[in-house]
């Protein structure tokens, strides 16, 4: 039943709960700054141990990275690594969001699926990476689905919140005037998942990155995981930091040119 | 012409409206009152169509509109899209209907900047812009200052009598009721029953 006369906000965004999120936005001034003092930092404590194959400061690292990305030597495994990440965070975007709207809009099937979804999000990523080499094999198929297992019950879960949360008022509308299923998805149910998206999105990215760095550490013979696996086998650190720093601007570069631009995008219609 | 036999409609187990029959005539606009929870817009939801798990017949017009109790727009698209886009209507049809209902100039605003009275514009621009033979009002007037809800009584009436749909009028307020009503009934019980009232003529109808 519905109250009336309690409602005083402009109404509007009634029913369309947004949750907080944290939007970085381009890399400001103070940004850059914090990342110059942490090279500074970086280089001080590694100058003071005065231990270059233990404790290699940025001298050594920054020229191993430049060298590896002018030269072209990183160039195809950070491509695998990329590759890898994308194809594995398209299928855990698809299925997690197909996957939570469905328990999002079917409370009885969220009862049933709830504790399944519980156990799948506390497997912890190592034990879903061997169980998928040792039944698929070791091969591409199964490094992409070991990520994408390990991603999906997080974008469910925060797709199921976002179907939940959804103004039953605004599918009322729709189906009065009875709007086609493509403007549904696009004006209503869309706009209504985006912060839900973003937000799965640029927690997924950053939690996918990571674990195709061990599933290709564990089984791969190309990637950025492969190459720190050779780094450690050598004991070659500023190996492992160059590697990691190559990857780690690429991450970043995508969440500023990419996800940042679309949250925005998507948020346009919430200035004051 | 709208024409429902209600028999009976469940929530669950709990019957919630028991037998009742309405009938609104194109241009009549039966003002239904009854305190809150009562009914009110489970029956207008059976009305409109929105709730088809019932038990009777309706036979209602597919043009059809409604005045939900919040506004109920998109806040991601212009107060234009706003129009155009759930009704299916041509934008030149969207600007005529904000222009009348005294938003011209506000097309490309966001919902978020719109007052709740310039909102409720809006929601009234949506639901005449597709001349509808049946119209539905859920407390389309709630938590408005009294002298906005008079300046918006008198364009409602306007474009009633403009357009001429059948309407009912879900209220709790006696002002909106009086200016608007050409029949009155009540809701009570529970189960619900509709009681009609004596039927009132309003001035000019």
């Amino acid at each position: 039943m519905r109250l009336s006369g309690v409602d005083h906000r402009s109404g509007i965004e009634r029913g369309v709960q947004m949750p907080q999120i944290d939007a970085p936005g381009v890399p400001r001034p103070v940004a850059l700054v914090s990342v110059l003092l942490l090279l500074g930092l970086w280089w001080a404590i590694a100058a003071w141990l005065g231990d270059p194959r233990h404790a290699p400061g940025p001298d050594l690292v920054l020229p191993r990275l430049w060298e590896g990305v002018v030269t072209g030597t990183m160039l195809p495994d950070l491509g695998a690594t990329l590759g890898r990440v994308v194809i594995a965070f398209a299928i855990a975007m698809g299925i997690g969001t197909a996957l939570g709207l469905l328990l999002g809009v079917m409370p009885a099937l969220d009862r049933w699926l709830d504790p399944w979804l519980t156990i799948a999000l506390n497997i912890p990523a190592l034990v879903t990476i061997v169980l998928c080499y040792l039944w698929i094999g070791l091969n591409e198929t199964a490094a992409i689905a070991a990520v994408a297992i390990n991603k999906i019950p997080m974008v469910a879960v925060m797709l199921r919140e976002g179907a939940r949360a959804r103004d039953p008022a605004l599918g009322d509308l729709a189906r009065l005037h009875q709007m086609p299923a493509l403007a549904r998805l696009r004006h209503i149910l869309l706009p209504q998942l985006a912060p839900h998206l973003s937000a799965a999105a640029r927690a997924g990215i950053a939690l996918i990155w990571k674990i195709v760095l061990v599933v290709e550490f564990l089984g791969r013979s190309n990637g950025i995981g492969f190459r720190i696996h050779l780094d450690f086998q050598m004991f070659d650190i500023a190996g492992v930091l160059a590697h990691a720093l190559a990857f780690v601007a690429i991450m970043l570069a995508v969440e500023w040119l990419l996800l940042a631009p679309l949250a925005r995008r998507a948020n346009r219609w919430r200035q004051p | 012409m709208i024409s429902l036999d209600l028999r009976s409609k469940a929530h669950g187990r709990t019957q919630v409206l028991g037998p009742m029959r309405i009938e609104v005539a194109p241009g009549e606009v039966l003002g239904i009152s009854g305190p809150s929870g009562i009914g009110k817009s489970t029956l207008l939801r059976i009305v409109a169509g929105l709730d088809t798990r019932f038990d009777g017949r309706l036979d209602a017009p597919a043009e059809r509109a409604m005045v939900f109790q919040s506004p109920t727009l998109l806040p991601w698209r212009s107060v234009l899209d706003n129009i155009t886009i759930p009704t299916q209507c041509r934008p030149e049809a969207a600007r005529a209907m904000l222009a009348r209902v005294g938003l011209a100039g506000h097309e490309a605003a966001w919902p978020g900047q719109l007052s709740l009275g310039q909102a409720r514009r809006v929601a009234l621009a949506r639901a005449f812009v597709g001349t509808p033979r049946m119209l539905l009002m859920d407390e389309p007037f709630s938590s408005l200052d009294a002298d906005r809800i008079s300046d918006l009584l008198t364009l409602t009436q306007d474009l009633i009598a403009q357009h001429r749909p059948a309407v009912i009028l879900a209220s709790h307020s006696a002002a909106e009721l009086d200016a608007l009503a050409t029949r009155r009934a009540h809701l009570s019980g529970r189960p619900a029953h509709l009681d009609y009232l004596e039927t009132r003529l309003r001035a000019g109808s």
